[in-house]
């Protein structure tokens, strides 16, 4: 008979049916079931294939550690392969597979791999498939991933939620058996902050699955009972269904949450645990018998069977046997006798201790007999029993076989920071390495194996941990525990049956077998590390959990070592196989990493720009038209437009730097090559930053405000990386300076308008006198717009046309991008985006990123003039002056223009002389940009070239063999459009031929529009009031009085760094007003951000719990109280978060960064609830 | 996965708030330094095993420039100081005299 149900007893509830398949097959289950329990209930031994032979194989050893009887679940999007049947809680109708057999689970064609296995035994990879290599590809893989391997990803998106979330504590308990569960409760009742996890749905390990007696409460009981207390203690987090995968540094835990069948939340959920302590109560794993045949289904860990008989009520059968080399296969036999079964019972051993005996007194007790084989085909039928003494063997009909070698501690998570499990001779085990890192084992993963020293000894873990941490733990009173054999819990070590015939299997999910590994040896693969990789064992999904004990104990056999001298492979997360979906959490799709909206993002959209990704941005491509069917129409339209009457498009990307400070010009100057301390207040000068080797690194604007105050730019792609540079050098090289650097970037809606009309047009926008005299190229200085709005205008050009850059409040920005519609209409104005950009500075031999590539010194580039041959000293100077940056024969910038205008010239090509071969040694140089000019008609490029200022005029080859290019060019002087910028003023112009055009007031912009603000009584959010945002800054060593100031605004001090605070004015205070109030002393300035931040307000019971979605702060611990404030990443975004009362976070994020945090925060909303 | 440094301006914080910029032993030559020094100081690092000084930026908080020492072997962090003092007090580099001694070797790499 096979196997089915009691028809009483266990703990599942036979009055809730649940119905599910499997293979097609409908079944039917009980609340209470797992896939696996339910299968074997319905008589369903067999579960899937194995790897490589295809063998018919069941639950082996139940758990996380199951080899054997995995699944897929669920079809489409959310088919997921490789669970292991055991980890599956059943639920109305769940659908699983059966995987790694074709074409049906019963009638599989790989098995005929077995008749093979002379020829692929281990190693056969390495041997059988060498040659030919150009057969791997197309016949050798693609047929072993199809007759060796598991289950199948899906190919369609992923449409479930996935969440990462920060947990603080003062110990972490990981696993929840005996052990567990007092070292929580040891550590709860000293008032220690306590996580426990327990891959399991339900807490209590072995309480649950053995027949055990704690006090007067049986093993559930008892574990329900504790559960219930650390419930209802609000210190405690208890995390069921969660496997803790990895132990990283400084305490740090990778936790995984599975929420199967949960209504709503996540799918599942990966906690970071930061732990100051942690205690290892993950138990054991039983050893399993390797002898013939030993995976049949049907045959399981004694431990296994015990608990599908006392959990799930689950009848192996009628008679069942048992082998065993201990204590654990008669506490087996002492259960089935309990429910009536017949029980033959084979010890290895030849004296029992008498506990044991008593246990299994109404069995067949053959001792100092083994089982051999075990026969049987889709399920195990008989055993084939030898006597140790004489060989005599007896074949023995049984329904199922229980196994016990003994137990190995899962040591894993001890281990995963590199220490070494030590070999415990006496008791035939490995242990994990003493106690390191706050991490301190217990119960039987500590090596204790009776219910009594377990709860022993997790008490006294868990007050150990207590007490270390300076809480005071009272001794826990451990009940008196009665159970199976008396608490006799030895084994004998027995790594293989040598008598054996049929295949014995050490490695159950890769297939490995005693005779691969003695044959890894005598080849010479017999150190652990080798035979691992040579044989594949604990190569599987299940990294050798069952198996790497007996391989080692087999490898050293063979070797005659010891185990420890053996030693174990590498230990490493994770522990078991966490999904892709749930390590990308949130950031996928639209949120793999943040996006940056210029202020004019909508304007752009409103006037249908195409967007394209350009680093952390979003950026205006082109602006088509009707009728225009891809770019480069709208590009060309767009780049005539501006040359021929005025264009307008969006410069706010543009890293904008605010230096302001006593020592600000000095510091410019050692950052710059050329001099910044003469440029005059009310004056723009380009500049180069260089890397201290002398390369450049950047190019940009320098602008003066007033004596101490500047504004610099940077180009949108080195924005991030000079602000740090320019950090470094303030605060680690030259930290004497009284400089101080604010990123205005998201302050300013920076609006470019260019073209020949630009004056003409911005006359209309601009209150002040915009004439070449008045506003002369280069001038740079604050301006009234005719509304009154401040703003900052900028003569500087981009395009080689007259132009101007206005900035503006970020908030204005649309409004005011309008309004030079409006005024510009009369002279045609166009939108262009960054590809006619990019075509107007090629045709004026601008440079981008593209040519400044980390080789490129100014002199290649033509700007050596803009290098101070006088400052003493700057960052680069003394790198730049070396030989080989200043010879002659380098590469330098030129223009080419293909001999026939027509002919595509793309960057990336290299140059040749004409009929030189393509080689390393011919080139002279390569292409670094490369457009069509519509306003040339023709196409032209910018090139390194060897020597190439000497060679205009010498006509190249460039040579693009990757595209299949090849167009002879000519060498020009690197200036393509000739006009010089209209030097002539128009003073027809200048008089103001249609009336001032006043922008609207910007409308209110609510970033929450359209999303999920939450739900009252878990968390809410909304928008901040609008108040005046500003940074109050200062010399770091003048913080104190920073602070003060900045706390005066409205009560609370947000300190970003020493000398720099935030400060938030009363609801309507203007800025002079702020600043009157403030009172500020001299030495401190003050840089308005009102646009450059968004305030996002979280409230709520939930509020803490939201953020930890978000950030790594302990903000349940209590430090981070009403008035407190920190600079912070939220995910990848920086913000400034405060408690601004109870339960109450404001969020100071970068205003272009709102919109994704708060599409983000939504999310996560969404998911609390 | 994680670990964690104690910004001296902000507490404890995730590695993934920090940048790191390499060896903070290296000194800016002065302006007339001969060229050797200034070779030295672009060019030349030390593949150290075991404690290092080392500048790292708090770029996702206070945005401070830091000297983290740590054990490149086992990743303990002995100290973090604002790179600001530890300019000015350059009697707390370690990291140069310490290199030759051979850490524990308890972990190894990963
Ligand atoms: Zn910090």
């Amino acid at each position: 008979m096979s196997f089915s149900r009691f028809s009483d007893g266990g703990l599942i509830d036979r009055s809730q049916r649940i119905g599910f398949s499997f293979d097609g097959r409908r079944f039917e289950g009980f609340a209470g079931d797992t896939l696996a329990s339910a299968l074997l209930a319905n008589g369903q031994v067999l579960m899937g294939r194995s790897f490589k032979y295809h063998r018919p194989r069941g639950l082996l050893s139940g758990g996380a550690s199951e080899p054997n009887a995995l699944v897929t679940l669920g079809a489409g999007g959310l088919r997921e392969p490789n669970l292991r049947a055991s980890m599956v809680t059943l639920r109305e109708g769940l659908s699983a597979e059966s995987q790694n057999r074709w074409p049906s689970l019963g009638f599989d064609l790989g098995a005929v791999n077995s008749a093979l296995s002379p020829f692929i035994g281990a190693g056969f990879y390495y041997k059988t498939f060498m040659w030919p290599a150009a057969l791997w590809e197309r016949l050798y893989e693609p047929v072993i991933r199809r007759a060796a391997g598991l289950g199948r990803a899906s190919h369609a998106p992923d449409p479930q939620d996935y969440e990462k979330r920060w947990a603080h504590c003062d110990l972490l308990v990981i696993g929840s058996g005996p052990a567990g569960l007092t070292a929580a409760l040891s550590a709860a009742r000293a008032g220690a902050r306590v996580i426990l996890c327990d891959e399991n749905a339900r807490f209590g390990g072995r309480l649950i699955r053995d027949q055990v007696e704690i006090g007067d409460l049986d093993g559930p009981g008892f574990a329900a009972e504790v559960a219930d207390e650390l419930a209802a203690n609000a210190n405690v987090r208890l995390l069921a269904g969660t496997t803790v995968f990895g132990s990283y540094d400084s305490g740090v835990f990778g936790a995984l949450e599975r929420r199967d069948g949960a209504s709503s939340g996540p799918a599942q959920r990966i906690w970071r645990i930061v732990a100051r302590r942690a205690v290892l109560a993950s138990g054991a794993e039983e050893r399993p018998l390797v002898f013939g045949g030993n995976d049949r289904p049907g045959i399981m860990m004694a431990s296994t069977m015990r608990g599908l008989i006392h959990a799930e009520a689950v009848r192996p059968g009628n008679h069942v046997g048992v082998f065993t080399t201990g204590a654990s296969g008669h506490e087996t036999a002492r259960d089935l006798l309990a429910r009536g079964l017949e029980v033959t019972l084979v010890d290895s051993r030849r004296d029992i201790p008498d506990a044991e005996r008593a246990a299994s007194r109404s069995a067949r007790v053959l001792e100092d007999h083994m089982v051999a084989d075990a026969l049987g085909g889709k399920a195990v039928s008989a055993m084939e029993v030898i006597d140790r003494a004489s060989g005599r063997r007896e074949r023995i009909n049984i329904d199922a076989l229980a196994t016990s070698g003994g137990w190995n501690p899962v040591v894993g998570l001890a281990c995963q920071r590199g220490d070494k499990p030590d070999w415990d001779t006496n008791r035939g085990m490995f242990v994990p390495p003493a106690a390191s890192d706050g991490l301190m084992a217990a119960g039987s993963a500590a090596g204790i194996l009776d219910l009594e020293g377990c709860l022993d000894s997790g008490a006294r873990a868990g007050a150990e941990a207590a007490a270390a941490l300076g809480f005071k733990p009272k001794k826990t009173s451990i009940p008196t525990v009665r159970e199976a054999c008396g608490g006799s819990t030895g084994f004998a070590t027995l790594w293989h049956v040598s008598e054996a015939r049929g295949k014995a299997f050490v490695d159950f999910q890769n297939d490995v077998t005693v005779s691969d590994l003695g044959l890894a040896v005598r080849e010479g693969y017999g150190h652990v590390e080798l035979a691992k990789r040579y044989t594949t064992t604990g190569m599987a999904t299940d990294q050798g959990k069952l198996s790497n004990v007996n391989a080692i104990g087999i490898l050293a056999e063979n070797r005659g070592l010891s185990p420890d001298r053996v030693g174990t492979t590498t230990f490493r997360p994770f522990y078991t196989p966490v999904s892709i979906g749930a390590l990308a959490g949130e950031h996928r799709g639209a949120h793999y990493r943040p996006v940056r909206r210029s202020p004019l993002h909508g304007w752009a959209e409103k006037h249908g720009a195409v967007f394209i990704e350009a680093g952390a941005w979003m950026r205006a491509s082109h602006f088509p038209r009707d009728g225009e069917s891809s770019w480069k129409p709208a590009c060309d339209r767009e780049c005539v437009a501006v040359r021929a009457g005025v264009g307008i498009s969006d410069a706010s990307t543009l890293g904008k730097i605010d230096v302001t400070g006593k020592d600000a010009a000095q510091f410019l100057d050692l950052i710059y090559t050329g001099k910044i301390s003469s440029l005059s207040v009310g004056k723009a000068r380009y500049g180069l930053m260089l890397r201290e080797d002398g390369l450049l690194m950047d190019d940009g604007t320098v602008s003066r405000f007033a004596e101490d105050h500047f504004v610099i730019t940077t180009t949108t792609a080195a924005a991030g990386e000079v602000m740090a540079h320019m950090e470094f050098c303030a605060q680690a090289l030259w930290p004497e300076l009284d400089v101080r650097l604010v990123s205005v970037t998201d302050q300013w809606a920076q609006i470019t308008v260019a073209g020949p009309q630009s004056r003409a047009v911005l006359v209309r926008i601009v209150d002040e006198d915009l004439s070449e005299e008045a506003m002369p190229f280069l001038a740079a200085r604050p301006v009234r717009l005719h509304s009154g709005l401040a703003a900052r205008l900028f003569r500087i050009s981009f395009s080689g046309e007259l132009a101007f850059e206005l900035a503006v409040p970020a908030r204005h920005g649309e409004a005011v991008a309008d309004a030079i519609l409006e005024a510009g209409r009369p002279y045609g104005i166009t939108p262009y985006g960054l590809e006619a950009l990019n075509v107007l500075r090629i045709e004026k031999g601008f440079i981008t990123h593209a040519e400044i590539d980390g080789r490129t010194t100014p002199g290649d580039l033509g700007l050596g003039k803009m290098v101070s041959a006088k400052k003493p000293d700057f960052i680069g100077r003394v790198m730049l002056a070396r030989e080989g940056l200043q010879r002659d024969d380098r590469e330098q910038l030129v223009g080419l223009r293909p001999v026939r205008p027509d002919q595509t010239v793309l960057a990336g090509a290299h140059l040749l002389k004409p009929d030189t071969a393509p080689t390393m040694a011919n080139d002279q140089g390569h292409i670094t940009s490369a457009c069509w000019s519509p306003n040339l008609g023709s196409h032209i490029a910018l090139a390194m070239l060897r020597r190439g200022r000497a060679r205009h005029g010498e006509r190249l080859i460039a040579h693009d063999p990757l595209r299949g290019f090849e167009s002879e060019v000519e060498v020009c002087a690197p200036v393509f459009w000739p006009a010089e910028e209209a030097q002539t003023v128009n003073t027809e112009m200048l008089t103001v031929e249609h009336p001032a055009v006043r922008p609207a007031p910007p409308a209110p912009h609510d970033l929450l529009d359209g999303l999920f603000t939450g739900q009252t009584g878990q968390a809410t959010l909304v928008m901040g009031s609008e108040t005046l945002v500003a940074l109050v800054t200062g010399p770091a060593a003048k913080d104190r009085a920073v602070r003060r100031v900045a706390k005066a605004g409205d009560g609370i001090c947000r300190p970003v760094q020493p000398g720099q605070v935030l400060v938030v004015g009363r609801s309507g205070e203007s800025a002079e007003a702020l600043v009157t109030r403030l009172a500020m002393p001299r030495g401190l300035s003050l840089c308005d951000l009102s646009d450059a931040r968004v305030r996002l307000m979280l409230a709520g019971p939930e509020a803490a719990e939201i953020l930890a979605v978000f950030c790594a702060l302990d903000l349940a611990s209590g430090s981070f109280k009403p008035g407190a404030s920190a600079p912070v990443l939220l995910g990848h975004i920086p913000a400034q978060l405060t408690c601004v009362g109870a339960q109450t976070y404001e969020i100071m994020v970068f205003s272009t960064y709102g919109q994704d945090l708060a599409e983000s925060l939504s999310r996560a909303l969404r998911l609390a609830g | 996965m994680a670990s964690l440094i104690n910004c001296p301006h902000c507490g404890v914080r995730p590695r993934e708030e920090f940048t790191i910029r390499g060896d903070a032993g290296p000194v800016r030559p002065a302006p007339d330094a001969d060229f050797g020094a200034w070779d030295a100081y672009v060019h030349l690092r030390d593949n150290v095993r075991g404690p290092m000084a080392e500048h790292w930026q708090h770029s996702g908080g206070c945005r401070r420039w830091l000297v983290v020492e740590r054990d490149t072997f086992t990743h303990e962090v002995f100290a973090v100081v604002d790179a600001a003092d530890y300019t000015r007090v350059p009697v707390a580099k370690p990291a140069r005299a310490r290199k030759a001694a051979n850490p524990a070797g308890r972990r190894g790499g990963a």
